[in-house]
């Protein structure tokens, strides 16, 4: 198979999987017991106010002109409405997303950059006391309740030492004084960019536990899999070759290795941000994030059951959508992919 | 299928030999002592779970009775783990916490194992367009994050146990499917499944009989060390108020529950819940890191090579 073919064919498989996400999200949305109509309107509509909302959205079609109903408004990027605000959930995703992807991408960042040099020092130190130090830690890092580390942090830095904001995205004082105009959604930047240094320096110390929660387990994981992959490649012949011709060993790791041995991190960076974007949730709970985690988490309490598909729906389709990007990133590196091998999930 | 033989399979690959040859995998194993406390914690947590009302002087509030008179009391003998905001004692509720914590991940793995292997060996056995079919859906459960649909297929029902158990199984299934068939395919093509084919033995038999008891000692170690997995999971739902409902004891939904207390200083009513729920989820993946260890030499490191 060509790069050309199986590139094609993860596209096409990439479209076949977003078609079924929609048919499984649309099938979960007909299982509701109940009314959607009267769960729109409440418990004292009238039935022609009923009738009219079941026209509108089309619930007297039969099914499967619903579902085709179902996948042009969601491609056209019409979620549909809260049904406890009445609100489109587009709206509000435009608002919270920004905020979400603030903690995720920030947590994935952070997972490469203190997650790959440590996993490739494991990997040097195979064995050794620091090895073994960042083994068990790292384990520790995938066993550990977000929720509960959340918890953990909030009482040693806010309760005891007083050094960090127990959650939200910025003090009052910021909100009340320095408001920061919005133009890309993330404070951070927004903030740089129109120069309000009191408001980002506020925006970031807020930042500093959710995101450090966030990326306990990408961390850990790209620790694990950096090591794993450069343990495989320090025991090539070219790298025994590179050392018997006296390169030096950290030139060794960092430029010779590395460039090999970091794909599979790559690969499983993907991975990492799924986690991630469904970590926030309940990160978001605990530090009162106001993103997509807290949406979802007040649509559960509220039974706003259309909010929580269309959240799933986007999340998954975004996560699908990168897992993608990572695919062809991957064949652009790598020439093995040209044989056609399956990536293993 | 035989299931008293696939069991002893199991075991038997890691600590049913009674000598191991010196440099094994099954050697290192045994003298890995992360790996046997691993072992002894989770033996130890399974024993407290079913012993929990003989275990504590509390056992009613551990189920869930309310008793005000010692409400929110610090550690002490009486309450080592201190007592809750409605003066159940924490330690029982973290007890009977075990035993929902194990009575949902199990009946989760035994369920999702049982119905990804069903899918994954017939997908693989059969190959054309039985796998394609099975495997494109399996590919569809797959891009969801498995979190997220369990916390939409649980909110469509009633919130409770069954339910979130029902809702993870849904997202857990799959991964099963897809190593089962990937085992199967391995096998198929091998010379006693073709001599069982041409004697004319029924496709059904020869899966169940010969080709998955090859196959399933992966599998069902797998299966074995995703209970963490699972046990996290419906606590994570429990936190945000999908799983058992009060007063059951949860170790998330505990941890939920206590959380605003910890801003008065009451830090023990959240702390220990969660503490059971780390040290559960981190033995299961210590044992796994231990027998990926055993399993792959060139893995351990200098010290042990």
């Amino acid at each position: 198979m060509s790069r050309g073919e199986y590139l094609l064919r993860r596209l096409g498989l990439g479209l076949f999987v977003i078609l079924g996400v929609l048919l499984v999200t649309f099938v979960l949305s007909r299982v509701v017991p109940g009314d959607p109509a009267r769960l729109y309107l409440g418990p004292r509509a009238s039935p022609t106010a009923l009738e009219q909302v079941r026209q509108d959205f089309g619930l007297n079609d039969p099914l499967p002109k619903q579902f085709v109903g179902y996948v042009v408004k969601t491609l056209r990027g019409d979620l549909g409405y809260s049904f406890r605000t009445k609100r489109p959930i587009l709206k509000d995703l435009r608002v919270r997303l920004p905020a979400t992807m603030e903690l995720v991408i920030s947590a994935t960042l952070l997972a490469l950059v203190l997650g790959v040099p440590v996993g490739v020092l494991g990997a040097a130190k195979r064995g050794r006391a620091f090895d073994q130090i960042s083994r068990i830690t790292t384990i520790a890092g995938v066993s550990i309740p977000a929720f509960w580390w959340a918890l953990l942090l909030q009482l040693l830095f806010f309760l005891t030492l007083h050094w960090l904001p127990l959650g939200g995205r910025v003090s009052q004082q910021v909100q009340l004084q320095h408001p920061i105009k919005l133009i890309t959604g993330s404070y951070l930047i927004d903030a740089a960019v129109t120069g309000n240094w009191f408001a980002w320096r506020d925006a970031v110390l807020h930042m500093i536990l959710p995101v450090f929660v966030l990326a306990t387990y990408p961390i850990s994981l790209a620790v694990r899999m950096t090591r794993a992959s450069m343990v495989d490649t320090l025991s090539e012949t070219y790298v025994t070759a590179a050392r018997a011709a006296g390169l030096n060993e950290r030139e060794i790791l960092f430029r010779l290795a590395l460039k090999n041995g970091i794909a599979p991190t790559l690969t499983v960076m993907g991975l990492v941000f799924a986690y991630s974007i469904t970590g926030a949730v309940l990160v978001e709970i605990i530090f009162t994030w106001p993103g997509m985690g807290s949406y979802m988490a007040d649509a559960i309490l509220n039974k706003d059951i259309y909010v929580l598909f269309a959240v799933t729906l986007v999340v998954t389709i975004i996560y699908i959508l990168i897992n993608l990007a990572v695919d062809f990133i991957q064949a652009a590196i790598d020439p093995r992919i040209r044989i056609g091998r399956e990536r293993e999930a | 299928m035989a299931p008293v033989s696939l069991g002893r399979r199991m075991l038997g690959g890691f600590l049913g030999r009674l000598r191991p040859e010196p440099g094994s995998g099954v050697w290192y194993f045994r003298r890995d002592r992360v790996a046997m406390l691993s072992i002894t914690v989770l033996v130890l947590m399974v024993l407290l779970a079913v012993f929990a009302p003989w275990l504590t002087p509390y056992p009613a509030q551990g189920r869930g009775t309310p008793n005000i008179a010692t409400k929110l009391q610090s550690p002490s003998t009486a309450h080592p783990f201190g007592t809750d905001p409605l003066g159940r004692d924490v330690l029982a509720r973290v007890l009977f916490g075990a035993r929902t914590a194990l009575i949902a991940g199990i009946t989760i793995q035994v369920v999702s194992t049982l119905f990804g292997t069903v899918l994954g060996a017939v997908a693989g056995y059969f190959g054309g367009w039985v796998d394609e079919v099975i495997m494109r859906i399996t590919d569809v459960f797959l891009a969801f994050p498995p979190l997220l649909l369990a916390m939409t297929i649980a909110s469509v029902g009633e919130p409770g146990l069954g339910n979130s158990i029902l809702a993870i199984t849904m997202t857990w299934w799959p991964w099963y499917a897809r190593l089962v068939r990937g085992q199967v395919m391995s096998v198929r093509e091998r010379e006693y499944v073709k001599a069982a084919r041409g004697i004319g033995v029924n496709d059904l038999k020869i899966i169940f009989r010969h080709v998955l008891p090859n196959v399933m000692t992966p599998i069902l170690v797998q299966s074995t060390l995703d209970l963490g997995a699972a046990i996290l999971t419906v606590s994570a739902l429990s936190f945000v108020g999908l799983g058992v409902p009060p007063p059951a004891p949860d170790w998330g939904a505990m941890v939920n529950e206590g959380r605003t207390y910890i801003q008065n200083g009451r830090w023990w009513v959240p702390t220990f819940p969660g503490l059971a729920l780390f040290v559960t989820i981190m033995a299961f993946n210590l044992l796994g890191d231990g027998i990926q260890l055993a399993a792959n030499p060139k893995a351990r490191g200098v010290g042990a090579s």
